[in-house]
């Protein structure tokens, strides 16, 4: 595997983790963060920074994957 | 006439003209009727995606389920988010065999992946068999929110009439450049409907999201985490519901068949990136469904409570403006349904299943003929027989899922061959209809979907282990 695809698909895991597998963790009122019942932040923020992670992702593997095979362009 | 009535006429009248008006320099085949030509931009791309996606139930359905049910509701928040993760790194693949064997539909490319008539037939008709109530749905959305919003001044039949003729209309005419640019009028009228409430209801009656938030933790904590409301919808429901829906969300023939029209593989990985985004709105429709919660507790269905708080709210020409918006986002996921439930027909089991001699002229003659008689069809269940539906839904939601590891295998596991797609598919739709019919969703706490796809994926791994590996498909 490309290493840049490989990164990406780090990046791609990070949502999946905080927004699936973490919820058993984060299923509490409190603490209470901006106003917010801890797990509605907790969802909100991941779900905010998700297409920042994707475009870290898209950033990664259009450096790190040589031009012509990147299969992008 | 009310200012109300008044509203919601000329807004889908106009929508409707805009949609006919989208195709009438284009030459009308199955490469510009079905993909747009494949020349959609990212603008446009996020619309089309968005204009499908987001549809009445998802307004109706998300503010309902907060009220009644409450934090189970996060998960529509969710489930967006993860399933354009996946397609980021899916659907540019997709894309790149669709150009290059010339794809309309999903169909075709389990018929080019595995070099399996057979195969593309029985997508096809799993595909169609979950359009039918997807559609359905659509249609009574808007009958309802229509009927809701011109206070009883238009019936529902009569509103889903009209607007399925117009709909036809313009799908019949411009095929998908039609539905998109009717997106473009739904995807502002929306967000501009949502904006307004969303910030303008917590305000009114609470002073704005820190107060509004404040007296729901006072008063009702416990419907804020999970299960909410519910004694069935436990964190494990949850996660389970995240994962079926987040790997089913582009199984849809009509979302995996739009991923076609862009018009480079570019294009779809950039539009993964910015479709998170509108995720953002559905937190202000969840609360619009908490303030409802605390303003008008004891509706007897929740769906209604984005509505009722409207109405309670706002004069009566708005009740007008939101439920013009709400029948031009029925229509235009109406639109993309009907549209690829005819291409299946005509194209995967007509073409491929019947008469493989069929030239594409026929194909698209039949093509359109087909969006007339989908659309009656539904039209016929939404006025006769308007209950059950949401099972039935689910059913269709649980069934494209299991398209899930015949696609992602397909691209990149080169033992996979389609006698094992083949069974996998009939076993994971069969144990999805059999715990659904018989009552067992959720089968102990996990969404049945999800265990007729875990089910599903060991039977094909197991048969492609066992069985002779295909020709090596160049996914390039």
């Amino acid at each position: 595997m490309k290493r840049g695809t490989k990164y990406a698909l780090l990046c791609g895991a990070i949502p999946f983790i905080t927004l699936v597998f973490a919820l058993p963790l984060v299923n509490r009122i409190k603490p209470v963060v901006l106003g917010l019942p801890f797990v509605l932040f907790w969802i909100l923020a991941w779900v905010i920074l998700t297409p920042l992670i994707l475009f870290i992702a898209y950033t990664l593997e259009r450096k790190l994957n040589p031009p012509e095979e990147g299969g992008d362009d | 006439m009310s200012p109300a009535l008044i509203i919601i006429f000329v807004v889908i009248f106009v929508s409707a003209f805009v949609g006919i008006y989208a195709g009438r320099h284009l030459k009308m085949n199955l490469e510009n009727w079905t993909v747009g030509g494949r020349r959609f931009g990212i603008i446009i791309i996020w619309l089309l995606m968005a204009g499908e996606i987001y549809t009445t139930f998802t307004f109706l359905g998300a503010s309902g389920w907060a009220y009644s049910k409450g934090a189970p509701a996060y998960y529509i928040l969710i489930y967006g988010a993860l399933a354009y993760t996946l397609s980021f790194f899916i659907l540019p693949v997709i894309w790149r065999i669709g150009k290059r064997y010339s794809l309309h539909t999903q169909p075709d490319f389990f018929i080019t992946v595995y070099d399996s008539r057979a195969l593309g037939v029985l997508v096809a008709l799993i595909g169609v068999f979950s359009i039918i109530p997807y559609l359905q749905l659509q249609l009574q959305g808007l009958g309802l929110i229509v009927e809701v919003a011109s206070n009883g001044a238009i019936r529902s039949q009569p509103a889903i009439l009209i607007s399925f003729v117009l709909t036809c209309a313009f799908v019949y005419t411009s095929g998908i450049k039609g539905a998109a640019w009717v997106a473009v009028i739904k995807d502002i009228l929306m967000l501009a409907a949502v904006l307004i409430v969303g910030f303008g209801v917590p305000a009114v009656y609470f002073g704005g999201f820190k107060n509004l938030f404040k007296e729901l933790l006072a008063k009702v904590p416990e419907h804020m985490v999970f299960p909410g409301s519910t004694s069935n919808l436990d964190v494990l429901w949850i996660m389970s519901t995240l994962l079926i829906t987040a790997l089913g969300f582009y199984m849809w023939p009509h979302v995996f068949g739009s991923a076609f029209s862009a018009k480079s593989d570019r294009v779809i990985k950039r539009n993964a990136i910015i479709m998170p985004l509108y995720q953002i709105p559905i937190l202000l429709i969840l609360i619009v469904g908490f303030t409802a919660l605390l303003v008008i507790p004891g509706l007897e269905n929740g769906d209604f409570a984005f509505l009722a708080l409207v109405n309670k709210t706002y004069p009566a020409w708005f009740m007008g403006f939101v439920g013009a918006a709400g029948a031009v986002t029925a229509m235009v996921p109406a639109a993309i349904l009907v549209l690829f439930g005819a291409t299946l027909v005509a194209k995967n089991i007509y073409q491929t299943g019947i008469n493989p001699g069929a030239g594409e002229d026929k194909v698209m003659r039949l093509s359109r003929m087909m969006v007339l008689a989908i659309m009656t069809l539904s039209l016929f269940f939404a006025l006769l027989s308007p209950i059950e539906l949401v099972n039935l839904l689910i059913l269709g939601y649980d069934g494209v899922s299991q398209f899930f590891p015949g696609v992602v295998f397909g691209l990149f596991w080169k033992r996979i061959n389609k006698t094992a797609v083949i069974w996998g598919i009939l076993t994971g739709v069969g144990i999805v209809a059999l715990l659904i019919f018989t009552g067992n969703d959720p089968f102990y706490g996990i969404n049945a979907g999800f265990v007729g796809l875990l089910i599903n994926t060991v039977v094909t791994v197991i048969l492609s282990l066992r069985t002779k590996s295909r020709e090596v498909f160049d996914v390039g």
